[in-house]
């Protein structure tokens, strides 16, 4: 191997690794706020992928019928929980935002697959989209029994993470797709050839970590969600209810996940079922993080993309075996270093 | 007391609290008035720390809890620490990796536009060594702070209804006589403040009105002052020996 295939080895597995570090982040936001473990992350990618390519397309993906068939039984659920609760008072707000929201951005996204819009647009609107999918599951499937176990709601994970990727073959249908790269151009430094394409991911991956990073540090509704992972019991005697925390966590990871979609679009063929293999890998690097450190989790996302570029040149046939064997080891170091703290 | 003039912030009836199957707290019933110091004195396993989870909507219960008439056993914690209903946990539950100003900060989560700026300085007055330690980790504060800080966070809350589980616990008895002053200065915000302590003979110093909670039932209760003469409160919760020697077995 000479340097300049290194080179683009390297290239190729940061450029990837990017993709897993921000799903790794959402991975780990899903669970230190809401003890999730978010199997179902990688439909949310898929999602992304395609909902971009249908609007590329010019016809109206799936994500629209998909919305508002969600948004319906969001509403419902929420329905009758604030009847229960008898609080007839609060329901238009609260359908306003459960069912008012979703039908808003479905109807928008509608709308714009024809017309042709620039790539830009399209983006922002296939990210809401599937950003709305995020707060809507999390209401459907985990709110209802947010005090369960970790098993259990593990077991929940496993259970929407197959009706997702069935309702993705049912609204997407079983082709695969591509989004075309947004930039074609290339550059040399160095003597070496770096594809625009891959900066494009890596800044943008960034400069989404960068935001997140305000977010928790700046903002109180960032704070808010930060208390709820450090001390539950004590995040609720602030009057920060987990509902709340478990739906903003879910804004936020499920645009994370639609974000790598995009950004993995112009990468590989995506099909209805794709993004569980591109979540494992997600969740080998959060797995590095022991699902709480960001930093680690990241570091060992970009560990994964390099790993797996690395043994596609030399082992191809193996590249998702050694990438998937890499977790071994590091169970084994996690299980022999970390106690278990309560955090006060 | 019983509230004849006075609507009671706090009127709690008839509780009931188990932890499956098992009682904790059986038909306790307390009233507390804006402004008073109500203390909730027993020993180690008396229900006292049940009691207030279960007030604070952290513990299912049965029987009515009403926070200046409205009717809150329906509320989540959140909604009661949105009317006012504030608990200061025994075991703090501090954000531990979280500066001291954040942890005051998301004290004042459910309070709306700028209020929180007036609710710090007025902490910070009350309690210098937060302003000082504003920049620290709470996880680093000693244990006197911790306590400082946790009471501060409640504060942020704009309480009505404060519910503290033992502040003196784990604390030097200078510090407790300094949290203490602190909490009895808090009467003349107007709060009602339901303290519960194994330290009697400091809350009773402080407090107006005093139930002895023995083995999840109320076994006797009265003015803070009778409360401290009754032979019975003294030998047991007072350690005064010398005062007539019965056990203190709840009644029945
Ligand atoms: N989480 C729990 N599960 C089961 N029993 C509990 C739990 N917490 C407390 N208890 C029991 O309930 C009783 C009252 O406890 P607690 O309210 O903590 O008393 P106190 O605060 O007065 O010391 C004790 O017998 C205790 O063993
Ligand atoms: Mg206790």
């Amino acid at each position: 191997m000479d340097l300049s295939i290194a080179a683009f080895l390297v290239q190729d597995g940061v450029t990837n690794g990017a993709i897993y570090a921000l799903l790794a982040l959402a991975l780990v936001l899903v669970f230190t706020v809401t003890r999730i473990i978010w199997i179902p992350s990688g439909e949310f990618v898929t999602y992304g992928t395609l909902t971009l390519a249908g609007l590329q397309l010019g016809k109206p993906p799936g994500t629209v019928g998909l919305l508002i068939g969600v948004a319906v039984v969001a509403a419902i659920v929420e329905t009758i929980a604030t009847l229960r609760a008898r609080e007839a008072r609060k329901l238009p707000l609260r359908l306003a935002v459960w069912l008012g929201v979703p039908l808003a951005i479905a109807a928008a996204v509608w709308w714009a697959a024809p017309r042709g819009l620039p790539l830009a647009l399209q983006i922002v609107l296939a990210l809401a989209a599937v950003t709305a999918l995020g707060p809507l599951i999390y209401r459907i499937a985990y709110q209802p029994i947010a005090d369960a176990s970790v098993l259990v709601l593990l077991i929940v994970s496993v259970a929407v993470h197959f009706a997702l990727t069935g309702l993705g073959l049912w609204f997407f249908g079983a082709e695969g797709s591509r989004t075309p790269a947004f930039t074609g151009a290339s550059f040399t430094a160095g003597g070496l050839t770096f594809s625009a394409q891959s900066l494009l991911v890596v800044v943008a991956s960034l400069v989404l970590i960068g935001l997140l990073y305000l977010l928790f540090g700046r903002t109180l509704y960032g704070k808010a969600l930060h208390a709820t992972a450090v001390n539950r019991i004590g995040a609720r005697l602030v009057g920060i209810s987990p509902s709340f925390a478990g739906a903003l966590t879910f804004v936020l990871a499920a645009l994370l996940c639609a974000f790598c979609g995009v950004l993995v679009g112009p990468i590989t063929t995506v099909y209805y079922d794709s993004g569980f293999l591109v979540s494992l890998k997600g969740f080998v690097g959060a797995i590095i993080g022991g699902l709480v450190s960001y930093p680690l989790a990241a570091a060992g996302a970009l560990l994964v993309g390099l790993l797996e570029s690395f043994s596609s040149f030399w082992a191809s046939a193996f590249k998702e075996v050694i990438v998937f064997t890499l977790i071994i080891p590091v169970l084994l170091w996690r299980s022999l270093t970390s106690r278990h703290h309560d955090e006060e | 007391m019983n509230g004849v003039t006075l609507r009671d912030a706090l009127d709690v009836r008839d509780l009931c609290v188990a932890y499956g199957k098992v009682p904790a707290v059986r038909d306790v019933s307390l009233q507390v008035a804006p402004g008073s110091i109500v203390t909730v004195i027993g020993p180690n396993g008396a229900g006292k720390t049940t009691l207030l989870a279960a007030i604070a909507g952290l513990l299912p219960a049965r029987g009515v809890v009403r926070c200046f008439g409205d009717l809150a056993t329906a509320w989540p914690v959140e909604e009661r620490v949105r009317r006012g209903i504030v608990l200061v946990p025994e075991r703090r539950e501090l954000f531990g990796s979280m500066s001291v100003a954040d942890n005051l900060r998301l004290g004042a989560f459910t309070r709306r536009g700028e209020q929180h700026k007036a609710a710090i300085a007025d902490v910070y007055r009350r309690f210098p060594r937060l302003e000082e330690r504003r920049g620290q980790l709470a996880a680093t504060l000693s244990g006197g702070e911790r306590q400082m800080l946790a009471l501060g966070r409640a504060l942020m809350s704009a309480p009505r209804v404060l519910l503290l589980d033992e502040p003196s616990l784990g604390l030097a008895p200078l510090v407790v006589r300094d949290i203490f002053s602190i909490i009895a200065a808090l009467r003349s915000t107007g709060v009602a403040i339901l303290l519960v302590e194994q330290n009697a003979r400091a809350a009773l110093a402080i407090a107006d009105y005093g139930y002895v909670l023995e083995s999840g039932q109320i076994a006797v209760e009265g003015e803070s002052a009778s409360l401290a003469a009754n032979p019975r409160v003294a030998a047991a919760y007072l350690g005064q020996a010398h005062t007539a020697r019965t056990p203190a077995a709840p009644p029945g």
